[in-house]
């Protein structure tokens, strides 16, 4: 069996998928950035690899993706996150027809044709409001992991309201909402708002059809999810490789150059 | 066709392929600083005006001298100096919001009128017009900093929707009348300044020479409907509308327009290119980033994209719409109120609505994607991009592209963040059935196929 990989350089975190011939995933990998982009862009190959328990010359094509994409120095080519995504979304959701991309400092929302191709996008220009950021203000300032802010922002009954667009300056209104006494959930369900309401604008710039399949990091909080679903009116899909879906485009990419048309045509 | 005449076409040919539009056009733009620079010296009179509005044809026929405020911000963004200028007049208390042509210009004040180019002479009158709302505020600011007189032209715009006025038409013939009066005032006042009369028959000649001008550059336009078009609009095109603008009404504006034109007439004939393969035709709307337009065109000239015409050519150069406006030189002053009535109506309006020019620009220049440029710094030129982008996407499956940065604020140009959006522009461009990327590809690891 011959294999082909997507490794997705971002801001905040690199991740790395292995496919098989019938696109099947056999490794992923998800690390922090926490050395230079080409030395964590090896080390998630390396571990997906590992993953997947196999050689890495039995890897035929890799794809780079992301920002820090030129950074796949062992890669064969690189593909931007939007196609990426949009490719790897319809991979996991074959209806979807808007993708909502939330990552660590980009937000892109994109219209998917019906052939399943990128039809438009939009993305965040200049500014991080919006974006994985905003959440990562509100963790610093709440001293909290951000994997517990979506579940408590749920428990708000009184959401205050987030002013500003600023991430940095959101961090001060946040203390400020605090040191007033405001309870944290509700602080923190005006973040989540804030951030989807941003979100849901850049999507409409481009048009929300169902299916919305909802990518990135951000997917994991519940209480975007939600707050996405009632403002765009609709189901949201998300799946447990919603976090992956740009190294799993990029590695569905590197399948129709490794194995041809035939296997795309099929996939599609 | 005698030998006689097959050697004149083949000299022709010749001076025609030996002249370069960007090189013979950065030659005349030095030549312009210089003037600038000498007119003190040679006592001449100096007027400020934009490029939009400007009744530069009866300045000229008093021998003003032109100093063009928005072509030396423009300047010190090709001339990677911007930044300094932009920084003084922030330390000077403007806010990073306002326009940054105004910023450089009064960074430029600020710097006591030295600029990347040369010294800018200061004006003894400075022509606004209501073109650009910026443009009152703006003479407003030489007013107060330099003691500038102003004169403001006052160009009726369009009164509604979908409306427009027709020359010749009631409505038309009452605007031309309301500029004409207008530029009488204005003639009084250059009589005052220069201590000249008024010569009727040196603003015939400037209009003549203007009339010669459009004619070439409509023709300098037409001819990028050819695939492969023979120049880049927000590269070679830039260069042009300069000369356009600052030699208007000169003999060296007609020779340069008309060589250029015959120079392009031989790459179409041959069919030369901008780039060695053009796999996508593009149009631009809206105002260029100077300060990294090289670097843009690069973006786009890697996978094959080529800017087949951009509506910056239209109207920013002279606020002239292309077509039917020219001037009747049998009556001068009426015929440059008539055609300045309608091209400040045609220019304002395309401002607003843009759809329906831009639909007949994709169709007459046969683009494949549309790049709209938002500047940070100038709402007036950036506000109705997306409704006019939705437009033409449901209208005409035009696939188009949202990029923003600004004129000349190289703070606003994020590489990065643009060079994303144009690779992922050409991946759908190619998805959708385009032209394969261009040598794209890294080196292959050991061990994989390439």
């Amino acid at each position: 069996m011959k294999y082909v990989a997507g490794v997705d350089v971002g801001s905040t975190q690199t991740k790395a998928v292995i496919i098989d011939e019938n696109k099947t995933i056999v490794g992923r990998a998800l690390l922090d950035m926490e050395t230079s982009m080409v030395t964590v862009a090896q080390d998630a190959f390396k571990e997906a690899l590992g993953n997947a328990k196999i050689a890495e010359d039995d890897v035929l094509y890799v794809v780079g993706t992301g920002y820090g994409r030129y950074n796949v120095t062992f890669g064969n080519e690189q593909v931007t996150e939007i196609s990426c995504h949009a490719r790897g979304a319809v991979a996991l959701f074959p209806g979807t027809r808007t993708v909502i991309d939330i990552g660590g400092q980009d937000t892109k929302a994109i219209r998917v044709k019906d052939d399943g191709q990128v039809g438009d996008f939009t993305m965040n220009d200049k500014c991080a409001a919006g974006t994985g950021r905003f959440l990562g203000a509100a963790s610093y300032a709440l001293e909290m992991p951000l994997s517990e802010l979506g579940p408590l922002a749920l428990k708000s009954q009184n959401p205050v309201r987030i002013t500003t667009t600023c991430t940095v300056f959101a961090e001060s209104e946040i203390i400020s909402h605090l040191a007033k006494g405001l309870l944290p959930e509700d602080v923190l369900m005006g973040v989540h708002k804030a951030i989807t309401s941003r979100c849901v604008s850049l999507a409409r710039r481009v048009g929300i059809e169902p299916e919305v399949t909802f990518t990135g990091g951000v997917s994991r909080n519940v209480a975007i999810v939600k707050l996405l679903g009632e403002a765009a009116a609709t189901k949201i899909n998300v799946s447990p490789d919603a976090h992956f879906c740009g190294a799993l485009g990029a590695a569905l990419f590197s399948h129709d150059r490794a194995f041809g048309s035939q296997h795309r045509q099929a996939a599609a | 066709m005698t030998g006689k005449a097959v050697g004149a076409a083949a000299n022709i040919a010749d001076t025609a392929a030996a002249f370069d539009g960007r090189i013979e056009g950065q030659r005349l733009m030095r030549d312009w600083y210089k003037a600038l620079e000498e007119a003190p010296a040679r006592g001449q009179h100096v007027a400020n005006v934009f490029v939009m509005g400007n009744a530069v044809e009866i300045l000229r026929a008093f021998d003003f001298q032109l100093v063009f405020p928005e072509i030396n911000s423009l300047q010190t963004g090709v001339r990677k100096t911007s930044e300094e200028y932009l920084r003084l007049s922030e330390d000077y208390g403007m806010s990073p919001d306002v326009c940054s042509y105004v910023k450089a210009d009064v960074g430029l004040i600020l710097k006591e009128h030295e600029h990347p180019a040369g010294r800018i002479p200061r004006a003894h009158i400075a022509i606004a017009s209501n073109m650009c709302s910026t443009f009152i505020k703006w003479a407003e600011i030489w007013e107060r900093l330099l003691k500038t007189p102003t004169f403001v032209l006052d160009l009726p715009g369009q009164r509604a929707g979908n409306w427009r006025v027709r020359p010749g038409d009631a409505q038309h013939a009452a605007d031309a009348r309301w500029v004409e009066a207008q530029f009488q005032d204005l003639i009084h006042r250059c009589e005052a300044i220069t201590g000249k009369r008024f010569d009727l028959d040196r603003l015939a000649e400037v209009e003549d020479r203007v009339n010669k001008m459009v004619a070439h550059w409509n023709n300098v336009m037409a001819l990028n409907r050819v695939c492969p078009a023979p120049y880049n609009a927000m590269l070679d095109g830039l260069t042009y509308i300069g000369i356009m603008n600052v030699y208007r009404g000169t003999p060296e504006g007609v020779a340069f327009m008309r060589n250029l034109e015959a120079q392009l007439k031989t790459k179409v004939a041959r069919g030369e290119g901008r780039v060695a393969e053009e796999r996508y035709r593009l149009l631009f709307s809206g105002t260029p980033c100077y300060v990294s337009m090289r670097r843009l065109v690069e973006l786009f000239e890697t996978w094959g994209g080529v800017f087949a015409y951009s509506d910056y050519l239209t109207f920013a150069a002279g606020g002239m719409d292309a077509g039917d406006l020219a001037y009747d030189t049998s009556r001068p002053l009426e015929s440059l109120a008539e055609v300045t009535a309608l091209a400040a109506q045609r220019g304002l309006s395309n401002q607003f609505f843009a759809h329906e020019r831009l639909a007949q620009q994709i169709r007459d220049y046969a683009v494949d994607g549309i790049v709209f440029h938002g500047i940070k710094s100038c709402r007036f030129v950036s506000s109705g991009m997306a409704d006019t982008r939705d437009y033409l996407n449901k209208r005409l499956k035009m696939p188009s592209l949202y990029i923003e940065s600004d004129l000349i604020d190289p703070r606003y140009w994020s590489d990065a963040q643009i060079k994303n959006r144009v690779d992922a522009f050409f991946e759908t461009l190619r998805q959708s059935g385009g032209a394969p990327p261009a040598g794209k590809s890294v080196p292959p690891a050991t061990g994989r196929a390439a």
